[in-house]
Parts: structure tokens; sequence; C-alpha cells
């Protein structure tokens, strides 16, 4: 069984948000829109996206770390979202794991944004249903695109290639390679939600210089007849006999 | 999360006439069982209408709720296939439901419609049958409407037996208050019978929904922004959502009140739901309509602040990535 | 079926491809077009800038295409409004061109020097420098001297290339990479890509700044820094790596003046010049090789480059004759001895172990990690190499060390560091792109002096050029500047990109005189451009006692609503990016690679909006109808029918074979870089992704400043003009002639009497440590804190506050504080409090952060905005949480003892000293307005721009018919 899913990167991703207005680009004029806008040029504007891009600060100065945190639906396996909804309009596809809204099914009762612990679902004040992230299903699918393009919008936008896409079910994709070799994680794993998007965490490359590397026999100094001055101060050759 | 007045009425108004509803059943059992003087139909006639308009206030709250009003004709249906799984779904069948046995009770009653089923001398067989089965409607909603809450496990300020108890008593409570206030009108006699059930449940409801804020204040979260972005270190502090003119998330799960206010919206509702409708059901035991209508009228205001309470009070584990708000 | 279902499955729908200008990186891009609707930006797999991947900005163009802040109409200001207040009356373009030639048609004939162009974030600076030349005005720049000049003269003057468009690190090869003041936006994609592929490989990144956001967010080490002190921080760097030995001395002495000697008689003219073997006579754009080394072996000085001979670095020497002589080297050394890493502990904020720990790692990863490529090459002087090799340490800055008075000196200090470290244009390091390496300095130079201005004539000069001596100086002959923003002046001698900030304040006072057109395309010169917005904003509205404009005539050229269109006497609307035809020229700033030159185009992919006309076009007409002789034939006649065709078919002298295009030139397209005009150039370059790239042979692409046959390549396809070598200057001569001058010790031009401390201080030959000028004149009790300011990498300067997308992410700004210093104020998280310096006050938001020096308060730049600029909302959170720091910064330092109106730039090149303002901070009182401070009248929609959607259901195919735009 397939389980498409995104791997997130937090040891490259630069917090550009790409993803987000890649997404929101592609997503408006697909089958998830018109993702609406309200007030876009006045006080408080705000819309409709199915992923952003989120700035923690962890510890204090000057060992500070920021971590730019990119979050959109995470396509749970066993996904909370799906089975509160009463009119059968939150589904997980059984073909590849996706889960989606049916936007012709949906009541905009809002319960499975509820249920969803992530707050990975954005109703849509404008079509009043609710929405979130497809995988771009409309993309991925598409025979007309070359197949390199058949990846979710913000995979191809993301300057960092920190978003990695596939099937995490299959043992030896990239997604699911990576979550076993660069220690991938799950959000909130306390609730038994199996979110198949993994992040990746940051990792760290140090050198560590041993004293005895700094100078070598071939140090250019010695071109320069630089020699260490003789020591003035009396030393024990002064005093063994 | 952000109480949205369309489900505090909905879940207040419908608690209301299931509760008026179990009034009336109760009282027609006891004289069933010659524990109380038998009424005449129009006391249950009048009381089921009574109840099914609390009933379609909560329907019409309902709508208030979809995403547009014209969703209940032409996709609410919908809601009624996924009763396997879902609480919502079952609420949505329970509802109507419930709502038309009320009225087929009333109806009974009005017709004086008669089955004999025992052969034994019971009269009202056929609406005593049907109240039993609305009983069990009735019981079947405050638990599906309770459980639709209690049962995401995330929302651990809900998640709890006591968010079905507390529903189910809530609701018992103040259609048993409004049923004394009904009687006074309707039926006197029946004045001190009601009082004591609404002053009974009262209490009940009070220890129920007390130990649920016992509960809430002792939670300790499960999910907290370690879990949430997966680092581990103590000090961790959000500088940005991502948007800043506020979204979905933003709006749907904050109730944007300070503590002080919540805290003023918990003794609002413990004194108006509990001490003060128990003191004018005590004081129109016998028979001061002023009195229980008045009872009625402020344990509905009470409930109304306590399911604002309800929701503010729950803290959706998705607030941990929005902690700028 | 749903309207969107059906235009999903019956709207007809197109791919074009172009050039993104979403920000100055110009990513190649595919437009998806629905009905004529732009569906959808991807970006270009096939382009080898960005390689499919596109950022914020990029997948925003939509919102900027259909923005309600678009100029459709030539606008004109009414009679009886003020400038400022926004009133205007749609024109047609014949009335615009009307005036326009009228008056400028005048000025030509009359002082030429009364019209001033000068341009902002556009990258067409090879077209407006040819109509500003042919005009014969000498004032005329780009944003440069606002933006990073230093970077480019620091660099330029020291190594012959810089960084972003001009080179950078070779991520793919390098082990260590050291970030220095380099904000978000600076080579954005490219940059993003290869950091992310470096730390993959296992690359070491280090990242000094005095903030940690973007980049630096995934740094394996963040060094906090206090601004404007990165120069004590890298010539404590150079100090331990000398002294401990870490330096590439086999790449010193062959490729730098490292070991040329130089003249140490105090008594001499020649003080602090190279020995040279004879005098040479040449134009002062190579450097001839005819300087002394002294040698180890026979123990005398040798011609540079003796067969058998290995000069001494370091020593102190006497040459027969008697003159004292040092090697270059050897004074770098003198200079660095005080700069100890205790010293510059105690400047930086950074620990001494910090300091040396950083040096060790950066000369042992480059001397014990060295790469070798089996490349063979030859150098020029006929050395032939098996391999080409390198040491894997790069480095990237941009404007946080540009961007300092002391700048400049900082940047040296930066290249001679990569120099030391052996780490130029060699696998691992700096990589140059094409046209770079170029000449230290490079050949092109200004206009000399006043007569180089004459009505009806060309400017006997470049523009902007690359001063070698006191001599290239645009100077009248008491020394004072003959341009308005005083630039090439002794006020700030090698100002070789302008000095933009300054035009505006000194047009206003008349100093060095009075101008009559001010012509502004592109530069929010009302706004976050300006320093001293406040008061910028009333000199360009200020009248003198006849009631005239003390600036007579205000043309402005944008696509969109800014600030500045407000001031405009005459607005000319621009298209967007996707409306056009472009080119990213080689004769500008194009966008090669490390292996070889690469230039695109821009090609419409959406027809204009309105009445949107090109800035190109409107140069093109203008020009023509002012029969500047590069746009007529001799006759008078027109030249060239549109842009394309004069981009198809200028050459930059008859028969040079150079035009603004390198790719498929000749009469059929078979010849790179140098050919006769193609007609069908423009298809062949649509044909081909919109770009252009020639790859050179793997042998020509390193080591280029020495390599032979790279520098024969680019002098035979006229990259170059000589195929010298060019050698690193880590010993600057060109710094010392002006020193010398400054000291009287010259024939030529020397500088007037109260610049010659000025210039003899600044002008040193080695770089050196000294405090911000601004920071010199500021009282730091009074104000102990570094204000600084960064852009986004999801917004490209002001621009983007109108794209609906863009603005819900950065919809205001806070002023950033460190807790620590946030409550040592007695101010809390999230309120609202004030910074102030010297020159001004702000109120705005604080937020606490842990990532930044708690002697710094930073914010986002250019998010703020003047209410209802870029047709928001009088409302907009932008103009009422948002502020814009510039109020608080001085185009200006105060009065000491240079002069009364010095400009607060680096006193070398000009650059604005953005980030040396001096800060306090305190708390906005009970009671206050709950809004920022400065506020201004809210600026009305122009005539012709679109409407203000209160919502937006954007889907292409459906928007405009829906009648929502």
């Amino acid at each position: 069984m397939t389980q498409l899913a995104l791997v997130i990167d937090l040891n490259v991703c630069v917090g550009c948000h790409a993803c987000v207005t890649s997404c929101k680009q592609w997503n408006t004029s697909g089958q998830a829109g018109p993702m609406f806008d309200d007030n876009p040029y006045g006080k408080d504007p705000t819309g409709t996206f199915f992923n952003r891009v989120q700035t923690y600060e962890i510890g204090s100065y000057p060992n500070t770390e920021t971590l730019h945190f990119p979050k959109s639906c995470l396509h749970c396996e066993d996904a909370p979202c799906v089975p509160v909804c009463p009119t059968g309009a939150s589904h997980k596809r059984a073909e590849d794991g996706i889960v989606l809204v049916d936007y012709d099914k949906c009541i905009g009762c809002k319960y499975c944004s509820w249920a969803c612990p992530y707050g990975a679902r954005e109703f849509d004040e404008q079509q009043k249903v609710m929405k979130k992230c497809t995988l771009c299903v409309d993309r991925i699918y598409d025979q007309s695109l070359d197949e390199r393009d058949r990846k979710p919008a913000c995979v191809l936008a993301c300057p960092t290639s920190a978003r990695l896409y596939g099937d995490v079910h299959d043992p030896d994709s990239e997604v699911s390679v990576a979550i076993r070799e660069r220690g991938g994680y799950q959000l909130m794993p306390e609730w038994g939600t199996k979110p198949a998007n993994h992040y990746l965490p940051r990792r760290k490359t140090q050198i560590n210089i041993h004293d005895d590397e700094l100078t070598r026999v071939d140090n250019p100094l010695k071109k320069e007849d630089i020699r260490h001055e003789t020591s003035k101060d009396v030393s024990l050759d002064d005093w063994l006999m | 999360m952000h109480p949205t007045f369309s489900v505090i009425f909905l879940t207040t108004l419908i608690g209301v006439g299931q509760g008026l509803f179990l009034a009336l059943f109760t009282q027609q059992s006891y004289s069933a069982a010659n524990l109380l003087p038998s009424q005449g139909s129009d006391f249950y006639v009048t009381g089921s209408l009574l109840a099914l308009a609390f009933l379609v206030g909560g329907l019409i709250a309902a709508v208030g709720h979809l995403g547009k009003p014209s969703y209940m004709f032409t996709r609410a249906w919908r809601g009624i296939t996924q009763w396997r799984t879902s609480w919502l779904s079952r609420e949505l069948i329970l509802m109507p439901l419930v709502m038309g046995l009320v009225f087929l009770y009333g109806a009974f009653h009005y017709f004086g419609w008669e089955i004999r089923f025992l052969d034994y001398n019971l009269a009202n067989q056929l609406t005593l049958l049907l109240g039993t089965i609305t009983t069990a409607a009735v019981f079947g909603l405050f638990i599906a409407t309770a459980m639709i809450y209690a049962s995401i496990k995330f929302l651990q300020e809900w998640a709890c037996a006591l968010t079905v108890v507390n529903y189910t008593l809530l609701g018992g409570a103040s259609g048993f208050t409004l049923a004394a206030a009904y009687a006074a009108y309707a039926a006197p006699e029946l004045v001190g019978f009601y009082v004591g059930w609404a002053i009974i449940l009262t209490i009940a409801a009070l220890i129920s929904r007390g130990g649920s804020l016992i509960r809430n204040a002792r939670i300790k979260h499960k999910s907290t922004v370690q879990t949430a972005i997966g680092v581990r270190h103590p000090q961790i502090q959000q500088k940005s959502m991502g948007m800043m003119g506020g979204s979905y998330n933003t709006r749907e799960y904050f109730h944007g009140a300070t503590a002080a206010f919540l805290k003023s919206v918990k003794w609002i509702f413990l004194v108006l739901v509990f001490p003060v409708p128990v003191l004018l059901l005590w004081l129109g035991m016998d028979g001061g309509k002023g009195l229980l209508v008045a009872a009625f009228v402020i344990q509905y205001i009470g409930l109304v602040f306590e399911r604002w309470f309800f929701f503010a009070q729950a803290n959706h584990p998705q607030n941990l990535y929005y902690q700028t708000v | 079926m749903t309207d969107t279902a059906k235009v999903i499955a019956e709207g007809r729908t197109e791919v074009k491809n172009t050039t993104c200008y979403m920000c100055a990186c110009r990513c190649g891009i595919r437009v998806h077009l629905r009905d004529g609707e732009v569906r959808y930006i991807q970006g270009n797999p096939d382009h080898p800038l960005n390689k499919g991947i596109i950022c914020a900005k990029g997948s925003s163009g939509i919102m900027k295409q259909y923005s309600p802040a678009r100029l459709t109409k030539p606008l004109k200001r009414k009679e009886g409004a003020d400038r400022g207040d926004a009133q205007f009356e749609e024109i047609s373009w014949d009335e615009a061109f009307d005036i326009l030639e009228e008056r400028l048609g005048n000025i030509r004939a009359t002082d030429p020097k009364k019209f001033a162009l000068f341009t902002g974030r556009d990258q067409m600076q090879a077209l407006t420098g040819l109509f500003a030349k042919n005009f014969g005005t000498p004032n005329y720049a780009a944003h440069g001297g606002f933006c990073s000049v230093n970077m480019a003269a620091g660099m330029i003057y020291t190594i012959g290339g810089s960084f972003w468009e001009f080179g950078g690190p070779d991520l793919e090869r390098s082990k260590l990479l050291i970030m220095i003041g380099t904000a978000e936006d600076h080579h954005s994609n490219p940059l993003k890509a290869e950091l992310s592929k470096f730390k993959r490989n296992g690359g070491r990144f280090i990242s000094i700044n005095p903030v940690r956001t973007g980049y630096s967010a995934i740094a394996d080490e963040w060094v906090p820094i206090k601004p404007g002190t990165d120069g004590a921080l890298l010539l404590a760097i150079i100090h331990e790596i000398i002294k401990t030995g870490l330096y590439d001395r086999d790449f010193l002495v062959n490729y730098s003046n490292s070991a040329e000697l130089v003249n140490l008689d105090s008594g001499s003219s020649e003080y602090g010049m190279f020995v040279r073997a004879e005098v040479p006579e040449e134009e002062g754009c190579f450097d001839p090789q005819n300087k002394l080394w002294w040698d180890r072996n026979s123990g005398k000085a040798v011609l540079s480059r003796t067969k058998g001979s290995d000069p001494r670095l370091l020593g102190d020497f006497q040459l027969p004759d008697g003159t004292k002589v040092k090697p270059a080297f050897q004074l770098l050394k003198d200079r660095v001895a005080q700069y100890t890493p205790e010293w510059a502990a105690n400047i930086t904020g950074i620990p001494v172990e910090t300091i040396r720990r950083l040096a060790h790692e950066m000369g042992i990863v480059a001397r014990d990690e060295k790469i070798e490529l089996p490349i063979a090459w030859t150098d020029v002087w006929d050395n032939e190499h098996k391999s080409v090799t390198g040491n894997p340490v790069s480095f990237h800055a941009m404007r946080g060390l540009a961007a300092h008075s002391n700048g400049f000196h900082t940047i040296r200090a930066l290249s001679i560091l990569m120099s030391i470290l052996g780490t130029i244009d060699r696998p691992g390091g700096f990589r140059h792109k094409a046209p770079f390496p170029r000449p230290i300095p490079p050949c092109p130079k200004t206009a000399r002096g006043p007569e180089d201005v004459q009505p009806n004539t060309p400017l006997n000069g470049m523009p902007l050029g690359w001063p070698a001596d006191p001599d290239d100086l645009f100077v009248n002959e008491d020394g004072s500047p003959v341009r308005i923003d005083k630039a090439f002046s002794w006020e700030h001698p090698l100002s070789v990109h302008g000095m933009m900030q300054n035009v505006i304040t000194n047009a206003w006072r008349q100093d060095p005189y009075a101008i009559d057109t001010l012509f502004i395309f592109m530069a929010n010169m009302a706004w976050n451009s300006s320093m001293n917005t406040d008061q910028v904003r009333k000199m360009l509205n200020d009248k003198d006692e006849s009631g005239e404009y003390k600036i007579p005539f205000l043309v402005v050229a944008d696509a969109f609503q800014s600030e500045m269109v407000a001031y405009a006497d005459l607005v000319l609307p621009d298209t967007t990016y996707l409306e056009r035809h472009d080119v990213i020229s080689m004769l500008d700033r194009p966008i090669s690679e490390y292996d070889g030159p690469v230039d695109s185009v821009r090609i419409p992919v959406v027809p204009p909006m309105g009445e949107c006309k090109p800035f190109q076009e409107v140069l093109i007409e203008l020009g023509t109808r002012l029969k500047l002789p590069v746009f007529v034939r001799e006759d008078g006649s027109r030249k060239y029918r549109d842009y394309p065709d004069f981009i198809t078919n200028f050459e930059t002298a008859p028969g040079s074979g150079i035009g603004f295009l390198a790719g498929w030139r000749g009469k059929s397209g078979e010849k790179d870089m140098k050919g006769e005009p193609n007609p069908d150039q423009w298809k062949m370059y649509e044909k081909n992704n919109c770009v252009y790239q020639y790859h050179l042979p793997k042998s020509y692409q390193y080591m280029r400043n020495w390599n032979q046959g790279y520098l024969q390549w680019a002098q035979k396809h006229s990259l170059t003009r000589y195929d010298e070598p060019i050698n690193i200057h880590i010993y600057s001569e060109v710094l010392q002639k002006f020193r010398l001058a400054a000291q009287g010790k010259t024939q030529g031009k020397q500088p007037p009497k109260h610049l010659r401390k000025r210039v003899e201080t600044y002008f040193d030959p080695l770089p050196y440590y000294f405090e911000p000028l601004e920071s010199q004149l500021s009282d730091k009790h009074k104000y102990p804190l570094n204000a600084v300011t960064q852009r986004p990498m999801a917004m490209y300067h002001s621009w983007d506050s109108q794209n609906s997308w863009l603005r819900q992410i950065h919809t205001y700004n806070f002023l950033y504080v460190h807790p620590q210093t946030a409550r040592a104020a007695g101010i809390t998280d999230e309120a609202w409090m004030w910074v102030e310096s010297m020159h001004g006050k702000v109120r705005c938001l604080c937020r606490y952060s842990e990532a930044v020096e708690p002697g710094t308060v930073w914010t986002w730049n250019a998010i703020g905005k003047a209410a209802g600029a870029w047709n928001l909302d009088g409302s907009a959170n932008e103009s009422k949480q948002g502020f814009l720091l510039n109020h608080v910064i001085s185009e200006e330092l105060p009065a000491h003892e240079a002069g009364e109106h010095i400009s607060n730039s680096d006193p070398v090149t000009g650059q604005a000293g953005w980030y040396d303002v001096r800060v306090r901070i305190y708390p906005a009182a009970e009671g206050e307005d709950k809004f920022t401070f400065p506020q201004y009248d809210t600026m009305p929609a122009s005539p012709g721009t679109p409407k203000r959607r209160s919502k937006q259901s954007y889907f292409a195919g459906l928007f405009t018919r829906k009648g929502e735009f």
C-alpha cells in the first residue's frame, strides 16, 4: 500500500516561504481553488493557505537556534480528521494515503479541523468548506506534465530542496531512506495519529583541531628565518648536572 | 477553543428540550405507577410543544454552524451516512429522531391514541411506550452531543466521561427547572415534584461539573511545544506564526479573552446555574410562578455562560503552533 | 459543472518562458497561462541559475501582475496641488513626451548637468547609462551607492572581482564556509540551493552576524558580532593566521603583490609606492610587471619573477641606492601586529578563544584539505601546471559589511584574508563570474572635469568609472565636485556606483549647484530608499521665496504607486516584468556562472496593462526625440524602431560586434560573445529558455586572474582590453596615490585643504580598523545601541506590500530587541516603544528575541509604509503598526572637521552608512497612541490604478471575467 508524504529537512530550511506561496499559486487556480483572500489590501489581511512556515527561537543567547518550521497537512496514517466527518467529505484515499476533502460533500461544520491536533486545516471563508493540502493531487498524476514536474508545487519550488516527496511505505524510496538514516521523526507522536509526513532534525558539522596540527614542518614562517626567541628565564637545564 | 454562539445555543437549547421531555415523561411514568396524580393530555401536549420548540431552536442554531445555511437542504442529509464512526453523524441522526419522537409523543397525547400492549389496566400504554423509546433517544442524543467533544482525545479538557455526565445532568436540570415553571402554570400540584427533581439534578450537575473543573485545573497536557515541533529543549519560543493578519487557526481555536475574563465567566456560571436557581426553586416551591420562571431563565443564561466556558477552557494542541496570537 | 471545473477542463493554456524580476536574482521562469491570465509561475528546470527552483516572491508574481497598485496611465500633477498630495490628472503619452522633449531639449542645449537621472533597483544600467552619457549629463547613477558599493569596490580594488553577480563561494567543493554580514536577500535562490547541498555534503558553515535569521539559522555555528566591527574581527584573524604561519605562501608570492618591495623612504615622493625597475607610461588599468623582490637566495633585490629567485615575504631591507624597502606582506604584518585577538574581542564582543579558533579552522582547512583537480593549465608567465589546486575555505559577505562607513577597509581586509588563505578563483574558494576578473581597477573612467560637460554633446567619459589615481576624479579646478551627488570628488573619491542617497538633499540645498529636472526610475526616494525620509519628503516639496520648487521638475517612472510617485510632477507608468522585453546583459550585471558567461532576456508573456509602457521604450523614444547620437542616424532620423530592435542592432562601436546580448551573435547566430548583429537573436533566446550560457573549457575555469588561456580568450571576446595578469593587491598602491596627493607630494590633482586630512587618513594602502564615522560623532552613552535592518526572503525591498500573498507573511514589523536589553529599558514584549537616534525617533512595536546580539536592535526593512501608498487601505497594518527605521538615519554626518554637509557614507567609496546609526530605546508612555510614529496623510489612489479589492478569489481564467480585476 502506498502512502505518499513529504519529508521536511529542517537541517536546510532557511525559512524563505517559497513553499507557502508556490502552493497558493498552484492551488488557487487548481482543483482546490480558488483560495480566498479576505481584505487583501487592507487591515489584517487573511487568506486560505495550505502551508505555513513558522519561526521558533530555541535556547538563549548566545546559544540560540533559530528554527524555521514549515507545516502543512501531515496525511496521518491514522487520521483523526477522517472518522469524525459526518458526511464522508473528509477521507483518506486507499490508493495513495492522501487525506482529502470532497468539497461537494463538505457542510462546513469544521469538526474535522477540531479533530486535527496539528492545525493543518483551513476553512475557506468564501466557499464555506474545509480545505487543506492535497499533495497537489491535481499535479502528481497529471500525465500531460513532464514526469519531473509531477510533484507537489512546494517540492518543485523549494530552493534548498528541504522538501522530499515520495512513498513512505516503500523502504527504498528517497523519503524512507532519509527518515531511516537521518533521524526522521513525527510530530506529536503522543496521539498515535501516525503522521505520514516526517521531519529531519538539524545536524551540526564540527571541526576538531589538535594543537599539534597548528604548526607543520613546512610552516612558511620558516622561510622567513623567523625563529622563536631563546628563553631568558632560568631553566632546569641550568641546574641539572 | 473559540466559543461560537451557534454551538452554545444548539447544545443548551436542545438540552432544555431534552430535559423537559424527560420531565414530562417522568411525570407520566410516576402517574402510571400512581405515584403522582395523572394529568390531562393538555399538559403533555403543551409540554411537548414547548420541548419541541427548544429542540427546533437548537436546530436553527445548528444551521448557523454550517458553512452555508443552504447546506442544510443540499448536503446535510449526507450527515447520516457516517454513523459508524462519527459522533456528529450520530447526533445528526438522533436529533431529528428525538424531535420526531417528541412530536409524536405530543401528538399521541393530543389525539389520545391508545394501543394496549399489556393486559392489565394501564392507561396510555402507547405514549408510555413511545416515551420510553424517546427517553432512550434523548439519552442517546445527550451522549452523542457530549461525545462529539469527549471523543477528541487530544482536547484533554473534554476527553472525559464527565463531559457526557455534565451534558446530561445540565440538560436534565434545565429541563426540570423549566418543567417546574411550566407546572406552576399548567399543573400547580406538580410544582413540588419538579422543584425537587430540578434541585436534585442541579446539585448533581454541580457535583459533576465541579468535578470536571477540578480535573481540568489539574490537567497535564500531553502535547508540548517540544512534541509539536520535535525539538528537545526547555526554552522554545515562537517568533512567527507564518502570517500576521490572522488565519483560521488563530480565529477558530482562541477565545481571545483574558484570563481574568475567563475566570469571571466561570464564577458567573457557577452562580447562575447552581445556587441561584436552587434558591429560587426552593422559594418557588409553593407555586410562585415568577420565581420559577426566573429560576429557569437565570439557569439558562448561566448555561450559556457555562457552555461558553466549556469551549473557551478547552486548549487545542494546535495552539502550540500559534503562540503569538 | 462549476465555473472553475469548466475553466480547468476547457481553458486555453499556454506556457511561455521568461526571466523573473521579483528580485535581483533573475531566475528563469515558465509562466503558465490560462485564457490569457497567469495560472502558475514555475521555476524553469532547464535554466542554469535556478534549475527549477523558485522563491516565495517569484511564486507570487501573479499578485504583482494583478496588483491594485499598478500605474496604468501617464499622470500630471494637478495645478495647485502640492507635491506629496498625489493629486493627478491623466494625460496622454504624446503629451508626456512633448513635455519631456521640450524641457530636456532646452536643458541639453544650455546646461546638460541640470538634468539628473537616477535609477533604483533596475537591471538596465547599461541602457540608462548610455542615455545619460549621450544626453551629456554627469548626473547619473543607479542605486549602488546606497546598496553595496563597498562590496564591489573593496573587492574589485583588491582581487579584481566581487561577490554576487561577479563571483562567489564555490560551495560545491568547499569544506568550510564563513558567511559574514549577509542578509537574507543576497543572491537568494542560487545561494540557498548551494547552501543546502554544501551542508548535505558535510561542509561546515559558520555565520558571523549580529542577528540569527535566514541563512544563519542553518549555520553550524553562529558567531554574534557587534555591527560595524567586522573589520576588527577580520584583521585579528589575519593577525593570527600570519602569526601561526597558516597563510598560503606560494599563492601570495606568485599571485599577489605580497613580495613586492615598497619604498619606505619617507622623504621621497614615491614613499609608499612599489619600487619599479623603470617608470613606465601606461594607462593605469593593469599592473606592469616591473616591481622588485628581495631574493632570499642571492640576498638582494631582483626583478619580480626572476627565474630561480625566491622572494622574502618578511623582512626589512635596503636597496643599493640606500632606499629602505619592505615587502608588502611585511607591511601587512606590521599593520596587523596591533590587531590581536584580545584587542578584537573587546570591540567585536566575540570571545578571544573563538577568534583564534576561527583563524585556526580557516587556516588548517585551507592548508590540510587541499583540492587537486586533474586540469592542466598555463599561467600568463608561460608556466605550465599539471593540475588546478584549491584551498576549500570560502566566504560570502554582503551589505552587513558594506553598509558601514568603515566598510571599504573591512572588505579590503576580507579580500586579503581570502587571499592569504589562497582561495582566489580556485576550487573550493572564491570563484569569479564573467566578465570578471577585471583589471585592478577596471578600465572605464568617468569624465574628469567641467570641460567634459558641454551643451548638445555627449559626456566626455563614462558616467561611472573606476578611478586609478587622483587625476581620474571628476572635479572642478578648485577640487570641488562636478556631479550633483558629489561622487568621484575628494569627499568620496572611489564612489564608483555614484551616491544616489545624497541627490535630493544636494539638489534641494543647491549644493554644488541647482538642477532643473530630476528623473527617478524605480527608486522609492520618498520612503525606504532615502535616509532621513521625513526631511527628504519635505525637501521634495520645498519652494524658494519666489514660490518655485527648489527641485523644479520631478519625473518618476515606476510600475507601482510608491510613496515617491506622490511627489512627481510627471508620472510615467512602467510595465511589469511579465509584459516587457528586457536583457540581463554582459554590459551590466549578468547572471554568469563560475564556468562561463551567462546572459538572459525577458520576453513578454502578457500584453501591457492599460497604457503602461516599458521604461526601455520610453528611453529610446525620448532619446530619439532629443536626437541623442546613439539613438538617431546622422541625418537625425530614428535609428531604432523599438527596444527589441535596439538590442538586436546596437553595437558599442560601429562594427565592434559587441552588443547587449552575447548569445547567438553573427548573421545567423553562429557566434559566441562577439559578432555582427543577428536579426533573429531574440527568437533564438526565446527558443533556448531565454538564456544563453557559454561553458569555458575546464582549463580556463580557474585561476583566471593569471590564466593565460582564459585571459587571451577574454581579450579575444572583448571581455577585457588586456590579457595581462591581475595580481592581488594586498597592498594598494591606488590608495597610496590618493594619500600622496593629500600629502601634497604629487603633481596632479590634489584635495582642497579642508579634505586633505580626511583623504590622507582613509586612503590607507593597507586595511585598518576605525570606528564607523557616525559612531565616532555620537554620544554613545546617550545612544548605546546599534540599529540595523535586513530584508526578509519573502519581500523585495518596499516592493511587495502591494502583493496580497506576500503581505500576509510580513504585514508589519517589530523592532527585535534582546530581552535583557529591553527589560533594562523597561520595555515589555510586544509593547509600544520608541527608538531614537540623534537625528529622529520612531514609535514601533517591540519583540523580544534571543537571536540578536544584546547591543543591537534590528527590524525587517521597508515593511512599514506611508498610509495609502502602494494602494493599500489607509488603515493597513503596514502604515499603522509597521515602521520605517530610515527616519532615525541621516544622509549627512553632523558637522565635523571635514565639513558641514558631508555624506553619511564611507569616506572612500561613498557607500551609504545605513548600519552606523546609534540609538536608544524607551517605552511608549501610558495613553500614547497605539500606532507607529511618524504618520502621514493617506495617499489617495492615483487615476488609472485598478480598484482595491476587499475580497479576492484568484482563479486564472475567471478573475477578469468575474470582474474581480
